[in-house]
């Protein structure tokens, strides 16, 4: 960050450019690396859109056998959407519930607490889909599924079917869990980046604590806990071991989930299971435009959500400054 | 409040004094109503907080009572047996795989990771160092499976085996932008006098980068390694389609090998009880590996109390 005039004069001597020069470009790795995947995806998967044209973004069919192949991925689309949005309802509430709990405990409970809930992200998602294959699963179903399709299995969709535990339902809960250290944290930092004086302000008008979140806090970060939500929402999109050990890999038209007890299939599960027995004619290339497809929704929502977050974040600094 | 501060309905009593205690009633029942209120969201965000850590421990439980038992030498050091045939299913390739994985991802992402972070720290303004920051933080989020198959398509179908290169060279791609952005933060807290200090010596700038700037954000930069080892050490996504898997030991850079969080999801898919127990186990060593790495950056940051600014602003406090 050193900027004396001197060293900008054309005397600067060699081994500073040569090292400016050096790491520029490892920055500008990053934009090399992107643009490479991008495009490298777009070709290897050139034979599925040849074949199936843009119409394998709405295909329902699934069928890798020789001579009779045929490639949809609105399957897993959807399944994706499906997982993800039911892992938002759930971790949303929960995770801004807990940033709020961090914010106005004690710092001898938060403090740990906060660290706890940053301790789930480092959990592995494979231990996660044992633990959930294994564990989580059993008690899912013998307590919350079957009790539920009992009582509500004939008169509401989503509660129909034959509960199994390897379903939407557990995949999105296993999902619930593991998206809530990132937005918990982030809706913390975006909701202790509203000024001091709103907050005391809100007290001073004799606010209760809950008040006080509701007059001076949720609406001054609002665009910061969306983006901190959607933030979670593309982690939940790109996550493949948990939900392939536990979402059912179903294939093709069954892979779209009719109730919460249907197995179903996401984007990454099905590249996760299918892609090392792929024949590399067809079929690798249809896993690689579904990779593609992954790849863009997951970028267009962390797009999004860094402009939130960041746009809130630099607010703070505004008016600290002023 | 509303009721409290609503226009005398025609219904009150006349007498002042009644008024009074009438309105005092109205206001102590406001009170009341939002000071439940506040207790029932108080208690609400607790059961959030209580909902949020069980499934960590929960999972920690079944870890140490599942894995436990199944931790012996034989099955930490040793080649898989058959199922059935009394040799525990055991970890040893896993366990080398992981760590030679983890070193070679190492040697290929860190140069660039921190050589990035130098970029944006020291040299980094303008319209394309903006560029830069921002595409790290999307690449950040990028599906690691995704750059699986980024991997088996630049080097797998180019090299035309499975190989350990193709595996490191996926996970140096999740590494090198945490490592870089770390590095720039670390650096970024480096006080403007070393830089001048080092200046006034007559240093050239690259030197003062690197012999007084980087030495100085030591410890930050190191964290950010430490953390996206233990971020890589978990994945699983990406090597499935590169390092495949096998149930031998070493044998050359060019050969499939076996890898801890893969050799777990491998053990998930067989139906018999051992492959469970060795699941578990396996499980166990990775997570009391990554929770080590994690605890002890923490309680290393913490001696010295600045813990919290750094971490905080590494990708929002993500880590």
């Amino acid at each position: 960050m050193l900027r004396h005039k001197a060293a900008g004069s054309p005397g600067r001597p060699i081994g500073d450019k040569l090292f400016r020069w050096g790491a520029t470009i490892a920055g500008a790795y990053v934009l090399a690396v992107i643009l490479i995947i991008v495009l490298q995806l777009g070709l290897e998967s050139a034979p599925i859109w040849e074949k199936e044209g843009i119409g394998f973004l709405w295909g329902t069919d699934w069928n890798p056998v020789e001579g009779r192949d045929s490639f949809g991925a609105l399957p897993y689309i959807v399944g994706t959407l499906v997982t993800a949005a039911i892992a938002m309802s759930i971790g949303v509430p929960l995770s801004i519930g807990i940033a709020m709990f961090v914010m106005i405990a004690p710092r001898r409970i938060g403090a740990p607490l906060g660290y706890l809930v940053e301790l789930i992200e480092a959990v592995p998602s494979v231990v996660f889909g044992l633990w959930g294959l294994f564990v989580f699963r059993v008690y899912l179903r013998d307590w919350i599924e079957v009790p539920l399709h009992d009582a509500f299995g004939d008169s509401i969709f989503l509660f129909s079917g034959t509960p199994f535990g390897l379903d939407v339902l557990s995949a999105s809960i296993i999902l619930a869990i593991m998206i809530i250290p990132t937005i918990s944290a982030v809706s913390r930092e975006v909701m202790m980046a509203v000024p001091q004086q709103q907050r005391e302000a809100a007290y001073m008008l004799g606010s209760t604590t809950w008040e006080m979140f509701r007059l001076a806090v949720f609406p001054y970060s609002k665009a910061g806990l969306i983006g901190a939500s959607i933030l979670g929402l593309g982690r939940a999109v790109g996550e493949t071991m948990a939900v392939t050990m536990l979402i059912g890999n179903a294939t093709g038209l069954r892979a779209i989930p009719e109730s919460l007890f249907d197995s179903s299939q996401s984007m990454a599960s099905i590249i996760a299971n299918e892609f090392i027995e792929a024949d590399l004619v067809l079929h690798v290339p249809a896993l690689i435009a579904v990779g593609l497809v992954l790849l863009l929704i997951a970028m267009a929502i962390n797009v999004v959500a860094h402009f939130l977050v960041v746009r809130m974040l630099r607010i703070r600094e505004g008016a600290i400054n002023n | 409040m509303t009721a409290a501060q609503a226009p005398a309905p025609a219904g009150l009593p006349a007498s002042r004094d009644e008024r009074r205690a009438r309105y005092r009633a109205m206001f102590k029942a406001n009170v009341a109503r939002r000071l439940a209120v506040d207790r029932i969201m108080l208690g609400v965000v607790m059961a959030c907080a209580l909902v949020a850590i069980a499934p960590l421990m929960w999972i920690l439980a079944t870890l140490f009572v599942g894995g436990a038992e199944a931790l012996t030498w034989e099955f930490l050091t040793g080649e898989p047996g058959a199922v059935g045939s009394g040799v525990p299913l055991a970890i040893g390739p896993a366990v080398q795989g992981t760590v030679i994985i983890i070193g070679l991802s190492a040697l290929l992402g860190l140069p660039v990771g921190i050589l990035g972070g130098i970029y944006l720290a020291e040299f980094g303004r303008g319209w394309f160092a903006k560029q830069v920051r921002f595409f790290m933080d999307v690449f950040m989020e990028f599906p690691s499976i995704v750059l699986g198959i980024f991997a088996f398509l630049a080097v797998v179908l180019m090299l035309g085996h499975f190989s350990l290169w193709a595996g490191a060279f996926a996970l140096s791609l999740i590494m090198f932008p945490i490592v870089a952005r770390s590095t720039e933060e670390a650096m970024k807290m480096v006080p403007w006098s070393l830089r001048e200090a080092g200046a006034a010596l007559g240093l050239r700038n690259w030197v003062v980068i690197l012999r007084v700037v980087l030495p100085a954000a030591k410890k930050g930069i190191i964290t950010g390694v430490l953390l996206s080892v233990s971020r890589v050490g978990g994945e699983t996504a990406p090597l499935i389609m590169t390092i495949l898997g096998s149930s031998q030991f070493f044998a050359g850079l060019d050969n499939p090998m076996d890898a801890l969080p893969l050799r777990i999801w491998r053990l998930s898919l067989q139906p018999y009880d051992e492959a469970r127990l060795a699941g578990w186990g396996a499980a166990l060593v990775l997570v009391l590996l990554i929770l080590a790495i994690h605890v002890g950056v923490r309680y290393w940051f913490l001696q010295k109390g600045r813990g919290k600014g750094l971490m905080g602003r590494l990708g929002y406090g993500r880590m």
